[in-house]
């Protein structure tokens, strides 16, 4: 079956994840964003490409940063931006997600931004739309349960290579709960298809998938073992729930061993970028030493993360 | 004229194009080359024309016309305006004036950086089929190219050569 991000040309038409998207489409993208981090420096916030478009922020999930960078994106490529906060309208009334996409269809929706809790609804609006002949809808994941948040994962590429140029030479550890993270996911298969020689996860076995090395990734439970010769650090959040379950013990001991601190931070090369997909947790998963220390690029990260998606969007609405 | 034997020496055309421009262009006026053979074009005016001539480059790929009908082409440039756009004299740079449709799309650039006290365009090559009510201030050569096929800078070096393919 084809590959239902592309189209017949293999160009891409949604973005569903990072998973088997082929390096140079991910390059591409990433290549795009250069000159949209160009615009946000100017006057006029704006250009005119997505002019006359409606992009529909489709949040099944709260999210406010993520919407909120969606939005921003899409209002500089001057499209009209539609928020709608799903959860407490139409589906509390019983209405299938798929009627939902079509009473928005016929509202010309030209893209679909999705957050969802239930991995895989993105995928099911791209088919949806797919075979009813609706192929000039796009859709964008904005993150669907645990599988996939595919723009941050970008996002955190291009900050990497903005600041270290190639992935060919680089270590690059990602720490913490990488069991719920859509993120982790997202980016482990971006750093590979991009030739990262060496990806590392660190956290505590109750915070790891089972057989995560089938990801091609390197698994240390101890933090300081991990972290020695880094050039990149991502740190993930701690979500405040996993705290109630039998997963862990208690933020303090958490962050004795998988907080990052600047004594740790020591342990990895001295030009290693610190990252984090936020909200962080301070004195969680990370020292406030070293959040606003200048090894951090989190806040960078941020600003990124609008061309970026303003890349994801321009390329999918003109194939 | 379609033959390609007959298209110019582009070192010669340059030399003409900064010959008109010397008399006429503003001392301080900035020079923006629109990628990528007018940006190669602009820098090496920059170096024959006498004055204060700040160089920019614009990419026009977010600006183009048809967007909606063949989509982003991978390869955009950040556009470079090392200059305060506001209130400027810039001359637009291009190899080769055709539609017109370049220098609408790098005109409205522009003006999102500020609003320029005056804008002139210079081109290699004008070779006729305009779209657009859009005329080069300054102009090396002019040449009747058949429709079918396009005029394309190229670099050997530093060197600037003319080639021609099949549009």
């Amino acid at each position: 079956m084809r590959n239902p991000q592309l189209n017949a040309q293999g160009e891409l038409t949604h973005l569903l994840t990072l998973e088997g998207l082929p390096a140079p489409i991910i390059r591409n993208i990433l290549d795009t964003a250069t000159p949209f981090v160009g615009i946000a420096e100017r006057e006029v916030k704006k250009v005119p490409l997505l002019r006359g478009k409606a992009v529909f922020n489709l949040f099944f999930e709260n999210s406010t940063r993520t919407r909120t960078t969606f939005e921003i994106a899409a209002k500089r490529l001057s499209a009209d931006v539609i928020n709608l906060n799903i959860g407490a309208s139409s589906t509390t009334k019983g209405e299938t997600l798929l009627d939902t996409v079509d009473n928005l269809v016929a509202m010309d929706a030209d893209i679909f931004v999705v957050r969802h809790a239930q991995s895989g609804a993105p995928h099911l609006i791209a088919a949806h739309l797919n075979a009813h002949g609706r192929s000039h809808v796009h859709v964008v994941n904005a993150g669907d349960g645990r599988h996939s948040h595919p723009t941050q994962g970008l996002l955190d590429l291009y900050t990497i290579r903005h600041y270290k140029k190639e992935f060919h030479n680089l270590t690059v550890a990602i720490v913490g709960d990488v069991l719920h993270s859509r993120v982790a996911r997202s980016l482990i298969h971006g750093l590979t298809t991009l030739g990262t020689p060496e990806v590392r996860v660190i956290g505590p076995k109750t915070l790891l998938p089972n057989k995560v090395e089938a990801l091609g990734v390197r698994v240390f439970h101890d933090m300081r073992e991990g972290l020695k010769g880094c050039d990149v650090v991502v740190m993930l959040r701690l979500q405040s729930e996993r705290m109630k379950g039998a997963l862990l013990p208690s933020a303090g001991e958490y962050f004795k061993h998988y907080g990052l601190t600047p004594d740790k931070l020591a342990l990895a090369k001295p030009d290693v970028i610190v990252m984090h997909p936020g909200p962080m947790n301070r004195g969680v998963e990370i020292d406030s030493a070293v959040a606003d220390g200048d090894r951090a690029v989190i806040l960078p990260q941020v600003t990124f993360g609008i061309a970026v998606r303003m890349a994801v969007m321009s390329i999918i609405a003109g194939n | 004229m379609s033959d390609p034997t007959e298209i110019p020496d582009a070192e010669a055309t340059l030399a003409a194009l900064a010959e008109r421009m010397r008399a006429a262009v503003a001392f301080d006026a900035a020079f923006v080359g629109i990628y990528s053979g007018g940006a190669w074009i602009a820098d090496r005016l920059a170096t024959m024309i006498p004055g204060e001539h700040p160089v920019g480059y614009i990419d026009v790929s977010f600006y183009r016309d048809d967007y909606a009908r063949s989509g982003l082409k991978g390869g955009a440039k950040r556009s470079e305006l090392p200059f305060d756009v506001e209130g400027a004299t810039i001359v637009l740079v291009d190899d080769v004036l055709y539609t017109g449709r370049s220098v609408r799309a790098a005109v409205n650039e522009l003006f999102d950086y500020g609003r320029p006290a005056r804008v002139e365009l210079a081109v290699l090559v004008d070779r006729g089929g305009r779209e657009l009510p859009v005329e080069a201030t300054y102009c090396g050569s002019r040449l009747a190219v058949a429709r079918g096929l396009s005029i394309v800078l190229a670099k050997d070096g530093e060197r600037l050569r003319f080639g021609v393919e099949s549009a």
